[in-house]
């Protein structure tokens, strides 16, 4: 227990030092939601869609929040490269515990990420439809937050230096937003695009979390959160299972 | 000082063997260390010496080969064996962005060191080496020879039978080498704790060590006091010895390029 909450202190606690980090990092979405969100908005109010910010909002929370879990995952090369990963793997504390707070320290962080830009969106004009759902859209954040940090761990067990890093971004990561339905509703896209969509982890994340914000979606709460939760516990699996290979 | 140890072998190593695919990187060495010895392991760069330690320490597993750490096996007690020693890897393995406290709280933690004795332990150990002002200072502050005494101090923290150091004071100033080796020494004398330390300095291994093994392409040379490997060749110092026995000295030149960098990252810190 005490293994889990100082690896998570520490993760905690490393992010929170570093504001400069925390604020650079919120340029991007901040780009994201002026720029399409008012360059867009216009064609999509003509489509009969309605308010694009509305749509686009939870999007790019969900963005940072991927973004954000995947790099605290995948700062563990950081800790293998300057050594700090030998004092924590040769100490005698099983490795799945080393792993769960290890997670669980990204994950927060990577939520607190999202519930800042969730209040930049507020500022630039994005409503809540409930507010007794926000409960429901934090829960969603945390999920998606896990299930992303366990893939950086995943990711990071398995690649030697940061060499790998730039082509994860590239095919992986960014694809995993452009595809979740992020920028662009579900229905009636081309059927190639949608069957990608609907293997994205990330589209269900999304939906669900628009759904409680905004009370549309497209495949319902239940089934979001099922996926969502079985996606979570398979990566977390897969994560813990090639962390306890690592030769530190 | 070796008359009043007692006969316990806290370590043994029967055959052991290492192979990174056709390399031997060590070669079918034995030997043993009494509980509360300072044994070193001298020999040049590349000669098997951090091998040896990382498969001592259950960081991997030998080719062949028998080893016993305070009564455990590494390949299989790993915990009971994890549990029993404190270790300064050759390479540092602090976390910089954390301050000193936080580095020796964390090892506390993973080590569980009981929250009663927690801060006192730490505080007393950060004053042994001499970091207790620097206490809440960020560990990406401190100078190469502050990191090295705050991974000593680190690994005391659990009062471990056995403290493993690898190059423990490579690249770092005489002074320091001295204030590190005083710490070890004091520690082991009182609490009986077995010291096993790599290096390549003759006159550390001269200065500090009960016994000393001389190992050379993987394969230990010699082994014995100072006295008995005088003895043995017939010299009046380790460095004639040594060259007696291989035919070669260690002069900082032979040491490679990673030895060079290694030391010099130490110096410069390293980001
Ligand atoms: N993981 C590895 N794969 C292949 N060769 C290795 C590996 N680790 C060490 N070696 C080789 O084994 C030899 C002994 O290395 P090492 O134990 O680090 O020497 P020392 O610590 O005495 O300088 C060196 O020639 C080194 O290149
Ligand atoms: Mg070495």
């Amino acid at each position: 227990m005490s293994t889990i909450y100082i690896l998570w202190l520490r993760q905690v606690k490393k992010y929170f030092r570093t504001p400069s980090r925390i604020i650079g990092s919120l340029g991007q979405p901040l780009l994201f939601l002026l720029v399409f969100g008012f360059g867009f908005g216009s064609i999509y109010k003509q489509a009969g869609q309605g308010d694009y910010i509305q749509f686009l909002a939870p999007g790019i929370i969900m963005m940072s929040v991927l973004f954000t879990a995947v790099f605290s995952g995948i700062d563990l090369i950081w800790d293998r490269q300057f050594g700090f990963l030998k004092e924590t793997m040769v100490a005698p504390v099983p490795r799945w515990q080393i792993m769960l707070g290890k997670t669980l320290g990204g994950a927060t962080v990577a939520s607190f990420q999202g519930v800042i830009v969730f209040i930049l969106s507020l500022i630039v004009g994005f409503k809540v439809h409930d507010l007794f759902m926000l409960p429901v859209a934090a829960l969603f954040v945390f999920l998606v937050a896990l299930l992303f940090t366990s893939l950086g761990i995943a990711i990071a067990s398995r690649l030697e230096d940061m060499q790998g890093f730039q082509l994860i971004m590239n095919f992986l990561v960014m694809p995993i937003f452009f595809l979740s339905g992020s920028l662009f509703p579900l229905q009636g896209l081309p059927k190639a695009l949608e069957v990608v969509t609907r293997l994205d982890p990330l589209t269900y994340g999304i939906d669900g979390v628009r759904e409680s914000l905004i009370g549309v979606g497209t495949f319902g709460i239940p089934i979001d959160l099922l996926l969502v939760v079985v996606i979570t516990v398979v990566l977390l699996g897969i994560g813990s299972y090639l962390f306890e290979r690592i030769q530190a | 000082m070796v008359s009043n140890l007692t006969d316990t072998n806290i370590i043994s190593v029967s055959g052991l063997t290492k192979k990174f695919k056709d390399f031997v990187a060590v070669d079918n060495i034995s030997f043993t260390v009494k509980k509360g010895e300072i044994f070193a392991f001298l020999g040049p760069n590349g000669a098997g010496k951090s091998t040896t330690i990382q498969m001592l320490t259950t960081l991997l597993a030998p080719t062949k080969g028998k080893v016993m750490i305070n009564g455990n096996d590494p390949t299989k007690n790993k915990d009971a064996v994890r549990k029993s020693f404190g270790i300064v890897f050759q390479d540092p393995s602090l976390d910089s962005d954390l301050t000193a406290l936080e580095n020796m709280q964390y090892h506390a933690v993973l080590y569980k060191v009981s929250k009663e004795i927690r801060e006192k332990r730490i505080g007393e150990l950060l004053r042994f080496v001499e970091l207790w002002d620097r206490k809440n200072d960020m560990v990406k502050t401190f100078s190469g020879g502050m990191k090295r005494r705050l991974e000593v101090a680190r690994g005391l923290l659990h009062h471990p039978a056995i403290m493993f150091l690898d190059e423990p004071t490579l690249g770092l100033d005489p002074q320091t080498r001295n204030h590190i080796w005083s710490y070890l020494q004091d520690i082991s004398e009182k609490q009986k704790m077995t010291v096993f330390f790599t290096t390549h300095y003759m006159a550390e291994a001269e200065k500090v060590a009960d016994r000393i093994a001389i190992i050379d392409h993987g394969k230990i040379v010699a082994m014995g006091s100072l006295a008995e490997l005088e003895d043995k060749t017939k010299t009046n110092s380790l460095e004639e010895a040594f060259i007696a026995i291989t035919g070669n000295t260690i002069r900082e030149e032979q040491v490679n390029g990673t030895g060079r960098m290694r030391a010099m990252q130490r110096l410069w810190g390293r980001r």
